[in-house]
């Protein structure tokens, strides 16, 4: 106990060297935990992946369609249990920067696969009645103040003109990975004007999404649908929605990694302000340290001394900056909520942001305890500053 | 004035403090060029793929290539504007080319990334003067042959001379390989239209790219295209297209690399404090006899502050020193604008320079104004005594 009290006061001794250190150290603190948090929110599609989803697409790119009659061939396929499909509409709400994802689905089936949206029954029954229909996310709904009923209208990019829809119903997911900023609507609406307008166009979808019964057979049952349709003009290729998802996360690798390699900068920020704290302590104390070893004081005892203050300077920067993680991860979540659904920090990263203070800490004191066991007592006790 | 040498000779004799507190700001600064870098070089690639003479045509509110549609009724329109640029024989200096995109396993790690296959005609050359065969020749058969930009034959399997790669169930033999000039287009596989088309299924042209008699044409020509009611079509300049095409991608970069170099740099003005209130703390007594000497309060406070700025000029200028080798980097990442994968490199200019060394004197000033204060106002009585 007295060592501790001990520990306490020296790291006490310059208020505000450690004051300034202690926030330093909790600025880089949150810095990394809030890089790890983005980095997190960015795999949430992958973690919202079900096991017993596959997707299958156009072999040749996502850009090409596949023809709708191949739903029922795949639904033959043994182990497939359901099916359902859909495509990216890419609209423009009012300005292209008001970006949200909106597909054209097959409603019933869509909903039956995907039971993590949740939407009120009326709300469905509504939409399903509704060609027009459209279900919203419940942070889209945050993000423009819509309401069930408003009609909305959308610039279609890859199908050209007007398009007038009425939100119909809001979702909500099951669980936080779960996207909240989708706008999905009638296949059905899509179709019809495309066989009026441009009939080479009709009947073709993004993207089917199978069920399977057994998730341990799906590289099998991918294998098979995708031998379907072998040397056919649509060949396909099937995955589970994680390699799907990841696919698309692994586009902007290099992004992933270069904020990865910021936060191990920060790290050696971290590192830095608290070594430099630690060089000043042990330079001041050379005299101080070869007082204590005459009063019998041993090599560990030292260590333990400066080894001591240095963790508890590190451990007070993490949960400083592990309090102003909290407060800025709500807010950037909330901010960032159209964008990154997933953006939440999570337990491990606030225990990873204080493990690293932690060995940040440990680290910091090598050089001082060096220096304080090396320096000989006759030559400590004459140094004069 | 106390003279400046005294500020660098004590930064040289605490050589462990002076040392760390100089490499914390420079992992700063490098973090904070590094980003600017990042999107100069993606701006500068896709700013120079246009050609300033160039205007591209593509269908209305499509955005990109990608999206659009161009029947062959609206071209022949297009093509018979009267102030299109032609040749001695009297064709349009017009390119109708097919935009896809097709996904391929890039070498280095076998995952697969979307690759621009555009088919183009015999103008698509022409229009762009920066492409360039640097190796190998052009198809002979177009049915089989394709040209590949160099650095999407260096990053994607089946894309190097003499390599196979297959799409449009078919198999192209990839006979030419073509250097853009640092451009977009050095990401892309070239090959015939017709062959395109034929292979993708797609009769119909993603976009028209092509050059006016007169570039002061442009806002007639405009006019006219986008007036016309047969044409829903958007006419743009290349260069402000490709512009707009790095919007997402390089806001995106901006945001993220000023928010990290701001908290950070808090960090390192934090940092830069401590040590300059320990170099205050240690010297209190020098403090005393210069002060005793006749210095004044003023020069006290400017030498300190001296001292903050050279060190975390220091630090700004090896900072920037890390970050210039940044600029042999390469780095490819989809584009989330067009959706196709991109190479550029992190591209370091004089106002980068500029800006980096200034964000560094900045920290300096923030982080050594309040010691040097302290440092002024030191009574000289009580510091002699210290």
């Amino acid at each position: 106990m007295k060592v501790l009290k001990l520990i306490w006061k020296n790291a006490g001794r310059h208020k505000l060297r450690s004051v300034l250190t202690v926030l330093g150290l909790a600025l880089a603190v949150m810095a990394f935990g809030l890089i790890r948090t983005f980095i997190d929110a960015w795999y949430a599609g992958a973690r919202a992946a079900a096991p017993d989803r596959l997707v299958t697409r156009h072999a040749v790119s996502i850009i090409f369609t596949l023809p709708i009659a191949y739903r029922e061939q795949i639904l033959q396929v043994p182990g497939v249990k359901d099916i359902t499909y859909g495509t990216w509409f890419g609209g423009i709400y009012v300005d292209p920067k008001n970006f949200f994802p909106q597909f054209a689905v097959e409603p019933e089936s869509f909903f039956r696969v995907y039971p993590e949206y949740v939407v009120p029954p009326d709300q469905m029954q509504e939409f399903l009645q509704d060609r027009r229909g459209v279900i919203v996310g419940q942070s889209l709904v945050d993000r423009f103040g819509w309401k069930v009923g408003d009609p909305i209208s959308l610039i279609g990019t890859i199908y050209p003109g007007d398009w007038q829809f009425v939100i119909r119903g809001v979702y909500y997911g099951e669980n936080p990975d779960i996207d909240e900023t989708a706008f999905i609507f009638h296949f059905t609406y899509l179709d019809e004007r495309m066989r009026q307008e441009t009939p080479g166009r009709a009947g073709q979808i993004g993207w089917y999404i199978l069920r399977i019964d057994d998730p341990s057979r799906s590289a099998e049952i991918g294998a098979r649908v995708d031998s379907r349709y072998d040397n056919s003009w649509a060949e396909t290729k099937t995955e589970t929605e994680k390699e799907f998802a990841m696919t698309f996360i692994q586009m902007s690798e290099a992004i992933i990694i270069g904020l990865r390699i910021v936060s191990y900068l920060i790290i050696g920020v971290i590192f830095l302000v608290l070594a430099n704290t630690m060089a000043m302590t042990a330079r001041e104390r050379v005299s101080e340290n070869a007082f204590m070893r005459t009063l019998g004081f041993r090599g560990y005892h030292l260590t333990g001394l400066i080894l001591g203050e240095s963790i508890v300077i590190a451990l007070m920067g993490g949960l400083v900056g592990s309090v102003l993680l909290y407060l800025v991860g709500t807010g950037a979540g909330i901010a960032l909520s159209q964008f990154f659904p997933g953006f939440a920090v999570t337990l491990p990263t606030y225990l990873g942001s204080v493990l690293a203070a932690l060995v940040i800490g440990i680290a910091a004191s090598i050089f001082p305890v060096t220096r304080a066991l090396r320096v000989n007592i006759v030559d400590g006790l004459r140094v004069v500053d | 004035m106390i003279p400046p040498s005294y500020a660098i000779r004590n930064i040289a004799k605490r050589k462990i403090t002076s040392t760390l507190t100089i490499l914390g700001i420079s992992l700063v600064v490098f973090v904070f060029a590094g980003s600017l870098m990042l999107s100069n070089g993606l701006h500068e690639t896709l700013v120079a793929t246009g050609h300033p003479a160039n205007v591209t045509v593509i269908r209305r509110a499509s955005q990109t290539e990608v999206q659009s549609i161009i029947n062959f009724d609206q071209a022949q329109v297009v093509k018979s504007a009267p102030e299109m640029s032609r040749d001695e024989n009297g064709n349009p200096y017009l390119a109708n080319e097919v935009y896809v995109l097709i996904s391929l396993p890039k070498r280095a790690t076998g995952d697969e990334a979307n690759i621009v296959v555009r088919g183009v005609n015999d103008m698509s050359m022409a229009l762009r003067p920066n492409v360039k065969l640097i190796e190998g020749r052009m198809w002979q058969d177009p049915g089989s042959e394709i040209i590949a930009g160099r650095s999407a034959s260096e990053r994607y399997q089946g894309c190097g001379i003499g390599e196979k790669v297959r799409f449009g169930a078919r198999d192209w033999t990839v006979v030419g390989l073509f250097d853009a000039g640092g451009t977009g287009y050095e990401s892309e596989i070239w090959c015939d239209i017709i062959q395109a088309s034929d292979a993708f299924r797609r009769p119909v042209y993603s976009s028209l790219t092509l050059r006016l008699a007169d570039t002061s044409q442009f806002d007639s020509f405009k006019a006219r295209i986008e007036n016309d009611p047969r044409l829903p079509l958007d006419v743009k300049r290349e260069k402000d297209y490709y512009a707009s095409q790095s919007r997402t991608i390089s806001t995106f970069i901006n945001v993220a690399g000023t928010v990290i170099s701001f908290i950070f740099s808090l960090g390192a003005i934090v940092g830069a404090m401590i040590t300059m209130y320990a170099a205050v703390a240690n010297r209190t007594k020098e403090i005393g006899t210069l002060r005793a000497l006749g210095f004044s309060r003023f020069s006290v406070l400017t030498v300190f502050l001296f001292e903050a700025l050279i060190i975390s000029l220091t630090g700004g200028l090896v900072g920037v020193a890390a970050a210039y080798f940044l600029n042999f980097l390469q780095i490819s990442t989809t584009n989330w604008d067009t959706f196709s994968e991109l190479a550029f490199n992190f591209r370091l200019s004089s106002s980068i320079l500029i800006q980096a060394l200034i964000f560094s004197l900045v920290m300096g000033l923030l982080g050594g104004f309040l010691p040097a204060v302290r440092a002024s106002r030191l009574r000289i009585v009580e510091s002699l005594r210290a």
